[in-house]
This record gives structure tokens, C-alpha cells and sequence, in this order.
């Protein structure tokens, strides 16, 4: 392939797509599928081929649109480029659809949602500028939307430094959660001593209600690919691993169905668009331990070890897999590379905020009448999210708190709804961006039990290997059980502060270093709902019960 | 907090334990005079009085709290001694006492006395006579407030001593790191 | 790595060589500190925490058995809150499982328990969560309990990297963690265990243990692994 090619590709199949009348992309993601969208199309198939319309129509199945709390969706795009959106589609409107609309031309009212409300105008697609738009099991899709284009114009025209200073320029920060800085990290990686070198997509999405990245690589596998072989290209690696947990078999099928279809075009493989580079992508399923999305316990587990972390220093970017330094960078960070290259650093360091640049995806999910798949700058208050996009709080009860980055976050109360939503922001505010949950709670929601239900998960999931996180975890559980039981005293209270503190202090790796937030930020906005549930010492009766 | 005759009133408790702590107790021997001289049992296994009383300055509390009757001696203990002490390891930790806390009080008593061999009061008979065990056996500290700890199984006459002899003096019980292990 | 580098430690300015661990240099300057899954001679793991000091910069302690030291570093092995947080990992590991001292076989010789009595814990204030953990009994001449079973894994890697068995494991995790033998086959129907008895030797409770060793009655020769280390490495065999 080199880029006349890739050009003639891509006219070739714009052209193609002009053949038809009109467009119908039906969501093919997790959620739309669960709801019944493959029964939808199916249904919109038949319809079409007997009314012998499918040479004027083409039906396309598509990755997520975002509002997963309406599926099936489906959009009816004309040539002309106006857009029809039809929301809770069924097997019977779906025949409706196809009859009054692609064959009628006359759009139906029922089911159909205002493109103009503020769930869409409000957010701004950057990484998921194609998800709902192009197939993303064809790579033509891809490629005609301006795929792999980045690419050729990093290998043709840049060198590997000029690409790290690229992404440095753009302000792009790591989207797994801790927000390092991605093009200091390419740097680290480029200057690294050591022949072989390795890149890593992160993809063991892990957080409760999270689903940014399986929503990624299930809709637009092609461009987690190309930021992987920009950033390979980069470094100076010629081998990457994409880790995708085992719970995502949409994504693990249509990765593997994109890798070969970039392998046959030779995006990937050797000598890449004519250049020296040669780049491989091979994928690792995860066994289903969330602390193998702790970059450590993750590079063991390619390894075929244990998935346990390691203390750092060494780093990755100095020794990582096989002891070769090794950069690792979350899917949706991947997501931003190629329109960074393509449309420039300055335009990217436009968007966001001044230290958070960009944009950023959250699964908006919980008490919110929209729940789904946004995506909005860096900075957007929390207030434009949950009421605005998020449509506000259903059942009409009142927001309480916001949820983010999952067990290893915070609950933001309502007196910080206009906080801008950035890096910097939601730390101060005893939370975290994290890799971006955001679930949303009304005012019936118990405090004390989601910080159990958090600590729960961080229990499970704790891999054993130092004992706050091990033994602390399971002691922070149990006292949130005895608070929730009314046993506690107040000294119960200040064991489990004390605990919480010292937790995250000593443990070894993220998880425990993060696992008591959820039970500091309640206690910071939330403290007298654990108060309520105290036992007065007076009454101190039957004693304390173990787990 | 002394009686008119100048000595601190001291008591002891037995709760779920074996008595080695009280016998290690005695084992101070000679030192047990001096003790008399400066502290009047007021309540003890091994003394006469049946009720816990008022106004006691100290009391050592061996044992675990494993039924009922502890946990209610336990409070009246709490809510009349000014300074309250773990005596032995199965007041500070559970110790031998608690290894039953694994199985269900039900399958316990079953296994034990409904079922067991011997001439011990089975079935419901069993049930009136003893005091309701705990669903767990617990270290004292975990059912009422306690001031020192006086670990070891038992604690020897030395770390008796030591503490006690503090105890004596106003000072705060503070055991080097070879008396205070547990177990040993 | 010859270059010798200078670190401030508890105020004192010392030097070390620049491939030494801050443990290596605290224990050179004969300042006490605990440690638990640490062993001369083993790698390390860096997973009692018990050895974490306050490095000045560092946002949080630092376990000092994989710290490396670099020029101009500023340690404090003993503040009141590391040695606060050292009580709570010790308690913590105290009420995990089954640590009934009285009637251990290490009572007396326990690294554990002498760890809690140097640190200064005479009572555990969390819940003792009294797992019903088995015996495995089936090897001839060694018993493991995992109700006194820390996960130091100090046994995983003796048996891996000195005597190159590798019959130990960890299975599970989180507090469900326990190590096994083989693929989880009874210790005594292991083809891989040459019962050497090395992992009984490092074990720092009474977690494994010689068969017939009755309360108290087993000690432990920990210094066997440094002698074979260095035998291996030096030809010197110097007891």
C-alpha cells in the first residue's frame, strides 16, 4: 500500500456509498445488540429485499451512537446528507420504517429523536468521530472516513522525534486515569536504550458502568490500530499488544477481523506504506482480573505470569515487557492520536482546558434519563453533563452525587455540579477523571452503600500481594458492614479513617492506593449519614461480629 | 481512688479461659505478700464475693468473651473498675478460646453436647443450664473499653509483675517488647 | 554499577553503592526495621510493606526492600506515622487468619510474632475474620497450616530460585489467596517437591513446619540461603 492507494481506496468507496439513495446505519454495539438490533436489521434487510430497494438502500451495521438507554438506533442518512434519527426501534417499526421512509421517502414521526437536542449538539466527537457512522468491519469504511492517512503522513513525513514532539504540543494526556502526560511518555520510550521495544493498548476496562473503551474497539477498531502503529513508529517498536478483557468478545472479534484486514492492505505488517517500518499488533485476552488494568500486572499477564503488580521504578517506558522498554497508553488515548497527527497539535491544544486539552469520553450511566456514550471537552461542568446531555435525574428526585473513576474515585456532591470536569478539578475535589464512569445518583441513593459496594469490588479484586490492600480491603468492608448495620461506635469510625489513610499510603499499585476514595469523598460530602448509623456507646450490646 | 486503708481495690475476672492466667497469677509467689500490703482483692475466682463490686481502681479480666454471662459481667466490670486489664491472651485476642469461632454455635453444640459421648447435660437440658454462647467469641477489648493489655498464654509472674507493679504506682503499663508477646 | 552515591538517613549522611536497595543501607547502618516477606538471598517482593519509609519528595512511603537509593535522597525510617501504619499491617496480618500463638509450633521463634511485640502491638483493633483454613498433612515429613500462612511467598521463591523446584505457588487472590503445591495437588503427591525442606527453613510462622514438632518446638535456620548463595556464586563455603 502507499498513498495513491490508499486514496484510490478511499474515492473508490465514497463512491460506491454515493450509489445509493440513502444510508441506513443500524447500531451493531453491545448495547443495541442486547436490545434487540440484530432482530432490527434483520427485519430492515427483509423489508428492503422485497421491496427490492436494497440496490437504493444500503444497510450498514454500525458501531455505538451513544445513546445506549434508547436502543436499537437507527439512522437514515440520504445523499443529500440529511440525517433521520429513530430511537427504541423494534422488529415491527423497523418494517414501518423501511415502508413510509426508504421506500416512501416520507420519515416517520413516530420514534424518532431530535438531532438537534442538546445530547448531541452539546458534545463534540473526536475519538469517536466515526463510531455510528462507518461498518467497523470493513476497513474501506475506515479508510474512506480518512483512515490510516495519519499514518502515512507520520511514516512519509515526519521523523519519530518529530511525532513525540507532535503529541507533546497537543497537550494529549494519558485517558486510562492518572493523565501522565502522553508525549512525554512516547519520549521516555523513543530515547530508552534497548533494541526491541514493545507498545501496549489498554484495553482491561474494568471500572463498574465503564464501557469507553469496549465501545472503542468494538465501533472504530481500525483507529485504536493506526494511534497504535503511529506511536510504535514513534518509539521504535515493531511489535504491539493489544490487552482486551475477556469480557469483551465483540471487541476481541472485530479487532482480530480488523488486524487482518490492515495486515492484507499492509497498514500493518513489514515495510509499512513503503517505509522501513514494520509494525505487528498481536491481541492478549484477560482472564478476568481487574487488577490487570495496573500497567505492571497487565505486562505480566502478556507474559504469561502471574497478573500481579510490581513496585516501580523500573517504569515500563525504562524496562517492561522482557525487560524492553515498553509503552503502554489506555485504547482511548490510542483514539486521539490519528486526528492529532492528522489535523495538528495546535488545533488538538485548542480543545479542553489549559491543562487538560482535548476532549474526553464518560459512560454516563445511573439515575439520568440519557444514559450512554458521550463525548465533550475537557472542562464542560458537570451540570452541562448530567442535566444538559444527561437530560437530568428521572422519576423527578434530586441529584445527589456523581460518581467517577469508578472504585478507584470519588462521589462529587451537588454543591460541585459547575465544577469543569478535568484532571485537575475532580483531584481537588477527592476523586479522580479516572478512565471515565460517571454514574449519576439521586437523592434515595445510600452513601455508605455504595462506598460498600465499591469496597466490595475492591476486595474481590485485590490480587493479594501486599496486606493493606489484601487484608485492609477486606477490614474496610467489614466496618462499612458493622456502619451499615448500626453496630458501629465512633471508634469504628476513626479505625476505619485511620485505615483508609494508611491503605493508601502503603499499598503497592493503584488499586489499593486508590480503593479507600470511594470512602474518604463520602465521608468528606456524605459524613453525616455515616454518623446516623452509629451505635451510642451506652447501648454498646452484643459485640462486634466478623465478616 | 484508694480505700481508708491507703491500698487500691484490685479484682479479678474469669471469663471464657482456662485459669492459667490466674494460676500464673499465684505463681508471684512471694511478691503476692507485697501486693497484699498495697491492694485489697476486692472481687476474684478466688475470692468470697458473688457480685462484682463499685468503685474498683483495678481489675485483671481473663478470659474471652464467649456467652452471655461474660459479656453481661463484662459491662458491670467496664462500667465499675476505673482501669480495666487484658489479662492473657484470650482476653487480648480470642487465643484458644475463639478457635470455635470457625464453626456455628449450633453445629458446636450438637457435636459437643447433644451428640458427644460422656455424662455432660445434653439436648434441651444442656440448653437450659448453660448460659447462650456468643455467634462468636470475642477479645474483650472488642466488647467494652479496655485501658492496658497484658498479653501471653499464660502471661509468666515476671510480665504479671510488671504490669501490676505499674498498675500499683500510677504508671502506665508499658511491657518492653519481650514481655509483650503474645503467646510465649 | 560501582558508582558510590550519598543519602541522608535519619539525618546522618551516608554513602552507598548505586545498585543498593534502601534496605540494604538501613540494615548496613544497624537501624532496626521489620520486615516480613523480605530474605537475605531472595528476590524481593515488596509485599508486607512493614520496611515502607518516608522518602522526602516521594508522594507516598516508599517500601525501602525495592527502592533503589539515588544521590541525594532524604530518609526517615521511624516517624510516628510509619511506625503507626507499621501496627496496622501487623494487626492486620494478626486477625487475617488463625494465629493462635499459644499453640503454635514456632511460639517463641515466630517473625511474625516478635514483629508485633518489637513494634509495640499488644492488641489487634480489627476483626479477627477466623477463616476455616485446612492442614495439608499428606508429606511425609512436612506439615503445611495455612491458618499461620502470611503470602509472603518467601516459601515460592526459595523453592523457585535456590533449590529450582518451583513446587510452590499462590493460587486465588485477594484474601482468598493461598499457596499451593504443584498445581494445587496434596504437598505429599507432589512429583516436583524434592523435600529439601528449604521452604520450611525460610517460612517466617508456623506455617510450615516439621512433622512431630509439638508447641514451640520448631525453630528455624534462616541463614542457609545466603551460605548456599554464596557458595553457588563464590565457591566459599564460610558458615
Amino acid at each position: 500500500m502507499n498513498r495513491p492507494e490508499l486514496q484510490a481506496l478511499a474515492e473508490g468507496e465514497l463512491a460506491k456509498q454515493k450509489e445509493f439513495r440513502c444510508r441506513v446505519l443500524c447500531c451493531a454495539s453491545t448495547a443495541c445488540l442486547s436490545s434487540g438490533g440484530q432482530e432490527v436489521r434483520k427485519a430492515l434487510q427483509d423489508e428492503l429485499k422485497a421491496a427490492g430497494l436494497l440496490k437504493e438502500v444500503q444497510l450498514v451495521a454500525t458501531g455505538c451512537k451513544g445513546l445506549c438507554s434508547r436502543g436499537p438506533v437507527v439512522e437514515v442518512e440520504s445523499a443529500g446528507g440529511e440525517r433521520v434519527l429513530y430511537a427504541n426501534v423494534t422488529p415491527e417499526a423497523a418494517q414501518q420504517i423501511a415502508r413510509g421512509h426508504l421506500a416512501g421517502g416520507q420519515p416517520l414521526a413516530d420514534y424518532q429523536m431530535d438531532a438537534n437536542s442538546p445530547f448531541f449538539t452539546k458534545q463534540l466527537r473526536v475519538v469517536l468521530s466515526n463510531t455510528g457512522l462507518i461498518d467497523p468491519e470493513r476497513i474501506e469504511d475506515y479508510i474512506a472516513h480518512g483512515g490510516y492517512a495519519a499514518l502515512a503522513h507520520a511514516l512519509r513525513e515526519l521523523t519519530p522525534e518529530e511525532v513525540c514532539s507532535l503529541i507533546r504540543k497537543s497537550g494529549l494526556r494519558g485517558r486510562g486515569g492518572a493523565g501522565y502526560a502522553t508525549g512525554l511518555k512516547w519520549d521516555l520510550v523513543r530515547k530508552a536504550p534497548g533494541d526491541k521495544k514493545y507498545v501496549i493498548a489498554n484495553g482491561d476496562e474494568g471500572d463498574p458502568g465503564a464501557y469507553m473503551d469496549r465501545t472503542l474497539m468494538e465501533s472504530d477498531p481500525h483507529r485504536v490500530l493506526e494511534g497504535m502503529a503511529i506511536a510504535a513508529y514513534a518509539v521504535g517498536a515493531e511489535q504491539g499488544y493489544l490487552y482486551v478483557r475477556g469480557e469483551y468478545p465483540l471487541a476481541v472479534k472485530r479487532l482480530e477481523k480488523a488486524i487482518k484486514a490492515a495486515e492484507r492492505q499492509g497498514l500493518l505488517g513489514s515495510k509499512i506504506f513503503d517505509s522501513g517500518f514494520n509494525f505487528r499488533v498481536d491481541i492478549r485476552i484477560g482472564a478476568g482480573a481487574f487488577v490487570c488494568g495496573e500497567e505492571t500486572a497487565l505486562m505480566n499477564s502478556i507474559m504469561g505470569r502471574c497478573g500481579e503488580p510490581r513496585p516501580r521504578p523500573p517504569y515500563p517506558a525504562q524496562s517492561g515487557l522482557w525487560h524492553s522498554p515498553t509503552l503502554i497508553n489506555n485504547v482511548e488515548t490510542f483514539g486521539n492520536i490519528a486526528p492529532i497527527v492528522a489535523n495538528g497539535p495546535e488545533w488538538y491544544a485548542a480543545l479542553g482546558t489549559e491543562k487538560s486539552k482535548g476532549t474526553k469520553i464518560f459512560a454516563l450511566t445511573g439515575n439520568v434519563n440519557n444514559t450512554g456514550l458521550i463525548e465533550v471537552p475537557m472542562g464542560m461542568t458537570l451540570r452541562e453533563i448530567v442535566f444538559d446531555i444527561g437530560g437530568g435525574i428521572p422519576n423527578g428526585r434530586e441529584f445527589k452525587a456523581a460518581q467517577t473513576g469508578g472504585p478507584s474515585g470519588g462521589c462529587i456532591p451537588a454543591e460541585h455540579l459547575d465544577t469543569p470536569v478535568d484532571y485537575e478539578s475532580l483531584t481537588a475535589l477527592g476523586s479522580m477523571m479516572g478512565s471515565g464512569g460517571l454514574i449519576v445518583m439521586d437523592d434515595e441513593t445510600s452513601m455508605v452503600q455504595i462506598a460498600q459496594f465499591y469496597m466490595e469490588f475492591c476486595m474481590d479484586e485485590s490480587c493479594g500481594k501486599c496486606v493493606p490492600c489484601r487484608v485492609g480491603t477486606a477490614q474496610m468492608h467489614h466496618l462499612l458492614g458493622r456502619v451499615l448495620a448500626g453496630e458501629a461506635t465512633a471508634q469504628d469510625l476513626q479505625d476505619l479513617e485511620a485505615l483508609c489513610k494508611m491503605v493508601k499510603a502503603l499499598s503497592l499499585c493503584g488499586l489499593g492506593q486508590s480503593a479507600p476514595n470511594p470512602i474518604l469523598s463520602t465521608l468528606k460530602y456524605f459524613r453525616p449519614e455515616y454518623e446516623a448509623r452509629l451505635r451510642a456507646p451506652a447501648a454498646a450490646g452484643a459485640g462486634q461480629e466478623a465478616a | 481512688m484508694t480505700t481508708q486503708n491507703g491500698k487500691i481495690r484490685l479484682a479479678t475476672a474469669w471469663l471464657g479461659g482456662c485459669s492459667g492466667c490466674h494460676m500464673s497469677f499465684l505463681d508471684l509467689n512471694e511478691k503476692l505478700i507485697d501486693l497484699a500490703g498495697r491492694a485489697e482483692l476486692v472481687y476474684s475466682p478466688i475470692a468470697d464475693a458473688k457480685v462484682f463490686p463499685a468503685n474498683v481502681d483495678v481489675t485483671l479480666v481473663e478470659g474471652a468473651v464467649a456467652n452471655v454471662d461474660h459479656e453481661e459481667l463484662a459491662h458491670q466490670i467496664r462500667a465499675n473498675s476505673r482501669i480495666v486489664v487484658s489479662f492473657g491472651d484470650c482476653a487480648v485476642t480470642g487465643n484458644v478460646t475463639s478457635l470455635r469461632n470457625r464453626l456455628g454455635v449450633d453445629d458446636l453444640l450438637t457435636a459437643v453436647y447433644r451428640e458427644g459421648p460422656g455424662q455432660a447435660p445434653r439436648g434441651g437440658e444442656a440448653d437450659r443450664v448453660m448460659p447462650r454462647l456468643l455467634p462468636r467469641v470475642l477479645p474483650l477489648h472488642q466488647v467494652v473499653r479496655v485501658d492496658a493489655f497484658l498479653p501471653g498464654c499464660p502471661p509468666d509472674p515476671e510480665r504479671i509483675w510488671a504490669a501490676v507493679s505499674a498498675l500499683l504506682d500510677g504508671r502506665p503499663v508499658e511491657l518492653e517488647p519481650k514481655l509483650r508477646t503474645f503467646g510465649a | 554499577m560501582d558508582t558510590v552515591i550519598t543519602l541522608t538517613l535519619n539525618g546522618e549522611m551516608v554513602s552507598a553503592r548505586a545498585d543498593q536497595t534502601l534496605l540494604d543501607i538501613i540494615r548496613e547502618q544497624k537501624i532496626s526495621l521489620p520486615t516480613l516477606c523480605h530474605m537475605d538471598g531472595l528476590s524481593e517482593r515488596g509485599g508486607c510493606r512493614l520496611c515502607a519509609v518516608e522518602v522526602q519528595g516521594a508522594p507516598r512511603p516508599m517500601a525501602a526492600c525495592v527502592t533503589p537509593v539515588s544521590e541525594g535522597m532524604v530518609v526517615r525510617t521511624h516517624t510516628p506515622e510509619l511506625e503507626a501504619y507499621r501496627r496496622m499491617v501487623l494487626e492486620l496480618l494478626l486477625a487475617e487468619r488463625n494465629h493462635i500463638c499459644a499453640i503454635c509450633v514456632t511460639n517463641g521463634h515466630c517473625e511474625l510474632q516478635w514483629a508485633a511485640a518489637q513494634a509495640g502491638v499488644t492488641s489487634v483493633r480489627y476483626a479477627y475474620l477466623h477463616p476455616d483454613l485446612p492442614m495439608d498433612a499428606s508429606h511425609g515429613r512436612f506439615v503445611l497450616d495455612h491458618n499461620r500462612c502470611i503470602l509472603c511467598t518467601r516459601c515460592v521463591r526459595v523453592c523457585d530460585e535456590v533449590e529450582g523446584a518451583h513446587t510452590w505457588d499462590l493460587a486465588g487472590r485477594g484474601i482468598q489467596a493461598r499457596v499451593i503445591t504443584d498445581l494445587s495437588r496434596p504437598w505429599g503427591a507432589s512429583p516436583s517437591c524434592t523435600s529439601c525442606g528449604k521452604c520450611v527453613q525460610v517460612c517466617p510462622t508456623g506455617a510450615l513446619f516439621a512433622k512431630g514438632a509439638t508447641v514451640a518446638e520448631m525453630t528455624k535456620e534462616h541463614d542457609f540461603v545466603s551460605w548456599i548463595i554464596r557458595g553457588r556464586t563464590k565457591r566459599e563455603w564460610v558458615w
